[in-house]
């Protein structure tokens, strides 16, 4: 929020506001917004943790913000990498230019668990692998961004950015007449064209778009439901969804309807027991055999997992210059790849530095964060290392930037990531505001949910 | 519309009429066991009550006494009673919860809020709540839920569905609590008209909310005949079978009408308003009240099954 003493001039709306308001009414619209989401039903589950499925993520009233122009040059960034990412996956589907040119070492995509040999040959409708691009991004500097990670499988959170504006604004309307905001409500009216606009070749007239969903048990069910109702589309399970002839059918109380656009929302294992795992119950036994025969398109495609591999991330920038010939916009944090010999020296070397990752790993688990860990979880880690060196990425820790922040004593500075979500289809488009989360606890880089961490709502002001 | 979906919301629909149930019998039971038990001679008012429901073997199993404070345990608390009114209240919210974006944010706030409320009676001290406490929060729970899905659903085949299983529901219910109750509406058992009897009848009339109406309705002496007619036969009163099984009637037909295809589920509804509109009290009790009943109930199962075959299952083409 400060550049050196001086409040940055996004954040100049808020400070009278914020300095403003009264400690009692603070508590009161805490307590007034925690009482909205769980009326609305936002919850979910932290896997492993047992427990009630049904915990909110902390919402933090103070709003993270973007200027125009810092958003102008994101947004630029963000889109260039969507598009990188997913010529990346029609090239190493298809022919493998990247690899023969030695741009990217080819066991890294061929062997990767992620790549999926049951797609090869196929080029989805419009050339799309990966549909909505969630792109992982944190702020070191005034003009410096780095992306953490991308995610094109399939992003979850969106709906905490709706909601999050929708709740901000219920709250605090004066603050949305004194800014000028930008909206960020067209995202599920995007989302649903963008999904209609990757129809199948052998769609006729206005494409069926549904969402597929593992169940109400699964923990961003409410995301499902709220992007179902948003959208109009169908929220189905695989149960309610057959295969029968060339085409994939939903069971309604009419009889079957066809169904051409699948927006799934679990894993390609899962999709078809007759293709994948054989033990899945969620997933629509043939679902593949239309797929393949364009009967159906399925957003994301099935291995599109290969792409944001966190060991094919590195190549990201490579992707960039090689497909679209022109220099990244957004940088990458240096990674150093514990498979190699010299990186994995390095790496045991500098342990209480860096951070450490596990390569599929996801949520915050199984890393270590070096300088905040004391010398027996560094010791016990650098064993699990030296024991599988393929399994871990490394990276420096990052001088995170920091938002302020209602805590206990009053406004603190909190350290924050930032996720916006591209879609990618006939356009790629990319709604001005993300999902900001934020580490709760003092000094901690983890933002994960699942690891205390909360959420914002992200303004980017209009021009 | 999805068949699940269809399922989900008829279940919602299904499951607060029965928690409603519940708590109407439980008033009937409670406020039977007010009345001094003269002359010894006659069953434990509770044991008929849960009979009808079903579950009385399993209750004296858990909790060998049949008293009050277990009954009522047993029938709002307790999880292991598929039918008691928290169980219900879980189910039709978890339902509920599976088809969000089939519900208006008011019916899903009611049927929310009611969960929370029901999670936060278990953590209140038993003394504190009295049974009418509960029984009167389950009534106006189930009427906020059915009102906010009146006022404000769509009336599409989502509607239809939630009242098809709301009427069906509601039949079974009338039924079943008619039943705990068909020996002390024989005619001619000989402490008909004791003092005794008018009680009960009155608490039964009264559970169904119908004591007054039934004054308006009838005047005068209150008699078996008057209450069989009443909360079978009468059109005029909204729990009677006729006006539930018409209920279901009128959106099965709507749903038949809307699809273009008529099935099993519509001709077996239609004999049964046939049947009901056409009997008199009397021919009710020449078949014995307990085998009409009885043979009712299992009708109404029927054309349930008829529905989920037609419907909810999604594979009639």
């Amino acid at each position: 929020m400060f550049d050196g003493k001086e409040v940055r001039i996004p954040y100049r709306g808020l400070l009278d506001w914020s300095r403003n308001m009264p400690e009692e009414l603070r508590s009161l619209k805490q307590s007034e917004a925690e009482a909205l989401f769980r009326r609305i039903g936002i919850t979910f589950a932290v896997y492993g943790e047992g427990g009630s499925p049904d915990r909110l993520i902390p919402f933090d009233m103070f709003p993270r913000v973007f200027a125009a122009d810092e958003w102008a040059k994101l947004e630029r960034g963000i889109k260039q990498r969507a598009k990188a990412l997913n010529a990346f996956l029609v090239d190493v589907y298809g022919r493998g230019e990247i690899v023969k040119a030695g741009r990217i070492p080819g066991r890294l995509v061929y062997r990767n668990e992620a790549y999926e040999t049951a797609v090869c040959g196929i080029i989805p409708p419009k050339g799309v692998y990966s549909h909505i691009v969630g792109i992982d991004l944190v702020r070191t500097g005034p003009d410096e961004f780095f992306v953490l990670e991308d995610n094109c499988r399939t992003p979850s959170g969106v709906s905490y950015m709706l909601e999050n504006r929708e709740i901000m604004m219920r709250m605090f309307p004066a603050l949305f007449q004194e800014n000028r905001i930008a909206p960020v409500e067209s995202y599920p009216a995007l989302l649903r064209r963008t999904l209609a606009s990757v129809a199948p070749a052998k769609c006729d007239g206005n494409p069926r778009v549904v969402i597929l969903t593992p169940g109400h048990f699964n923990s961003a069910y409410y995301e499902h439901t709220f992007l179902a109702d948003m959208m109009g589309v169908e929220l189905v399970e695989g149960a309610d969804l057959f295969v029968e002839g060339d085409f994939c059918w939903m069971r309604t109380t009419e009889g079957p309807k066809k169904v051409d656009v699948i927006y799934r929302r679990i894993d390609d294992a899962f999709l078809d027991p007759l293709c994948f795992r054989p033990d899945s119950m969620l997933g629509i036994p043939g679902l593949m055999n239309v797929y393949r025969s364009g009967g159906v398109s399925i957003c994301s495609a099935p291995g599109a997992g290969v792409a944001d591999d966190k060991a094919i991330y590195t190549y990201v920038p490579e992707m960039i210059r090689f497909y679209l010939g022109e220099a990244p916009i957004l940088k990458n944090v240096p990674t150093w790849q514990c498979a190699k010999p010299e990186d994995c020296r390095y790496v045991l070397e500098n342990l209480a530095d860096l951070v450490v990752k596990e390569v599929h790993g996801s949520g915050g688990y199984g890393m270590l964060v070096g300088p905040r860990s004391d010398k027996a979880t560094i010791e016990l880690f650098a064993q699990k290392i030296r024991a599988k060196p393929w399994n871990y990425i490394a990276q420096p820790t990052l001088a995170l930037s920091t938002c302020p922040t209602f805590v206990e004593e009053g406004i603190a500075p909190r350290h924050v990531d930032l996720r916006p979500y591209c879609l990618v289809g006939e356009n790629i488009e990319l709604v001005p505001g993300g999902l900001t989360r934020v580490a709760l606890t003092k000094d901690s880089l983890v933002v994960n949910s699942s690891q205390g961490g909360g959420v914002k709502d992200t303004w980017v002001m209009a021009e | 519309m999805l068949s699940r979906t269809a399922e989900n919301l008829y279940w919602v629909a299904r499951y607060i009429e029965r928690a409603e149930t519940n708590a109407r019998l439980l008033e009937v039971g409670a406020r039977n066991a007010l009345i001094p038990n003269t002359g010894g001679g006659y069953r434990n008012d509770w044991e008929s009550v849960l009979l009808s429901f079903g579950s009385l073997f399993a209750i004296t199993e858990k909790y060998g006494d049949m008293v009050q404070r277990n009954v009522e345990t047993w029938m709002f608390f307790d999880h292991d009673n598929p039918n008691s009114v928290t169980s219900c209240i879980e189910k039709a919210r978890e339902n509920g919860r599976i088809v969000r974006t089939a519900l208006t944010t008011q019916v899903w706030d009611a049927l929310n809020i009611a969960y929370q409320e029901v999670q936060g009676f278990a953590r209140v001290e038993r003394s504190r709540l009295s049974l009418s406490d509960l029984t009167d929060w389950t009534l106006r729970t189930s009427a906020l839920i059915r009102g906010s899905a009146l006022n404000t659903q769509l009336r599409n085949e989502g509607h239809d569905f939630t009242n098809i299983g709301h009427y069906l529901e509601r039949a079974d219910s009338t039924a079943r609590m008619l039943d705990t109750k068909y020996f002390t509406l024989l005619p001619q058992i000989s402490y008909v008209g004791s003092g005794l009897d008018n009680y009960q009848w009155r608490t039964l009339l009264r559970a169904m909310s119908s004591n007054r109406a039934f004054n308006w309705a009838y005047g005068g002496e209150i008699s078996p005949n008057k209450i069989v007619d009443f909360l079978v036969l009468n059109r005029a009163c909204p729990r009677s079978l006729l006006s539930a099984v018409e209920g279901a009637n009128e959106h099965l037909d709507r749903l038949a009408r809307a699809y273009g295809r008529s099935g099993p589920a519509q001709t077996r509804v239609r004999t049964m308003v046939g049947e009901l509109a056409e009997i008199q009290v009397h021919d009710i009790f020449d078949e014995g009240l307990h085998e009409f009943l009885s043979r009712f109930i299992g009708e109404i199962a029927t054309l349930g099954f008829d529905v989920k075959a037609m419907y909810l299952s999604g594979d009639v083409r």
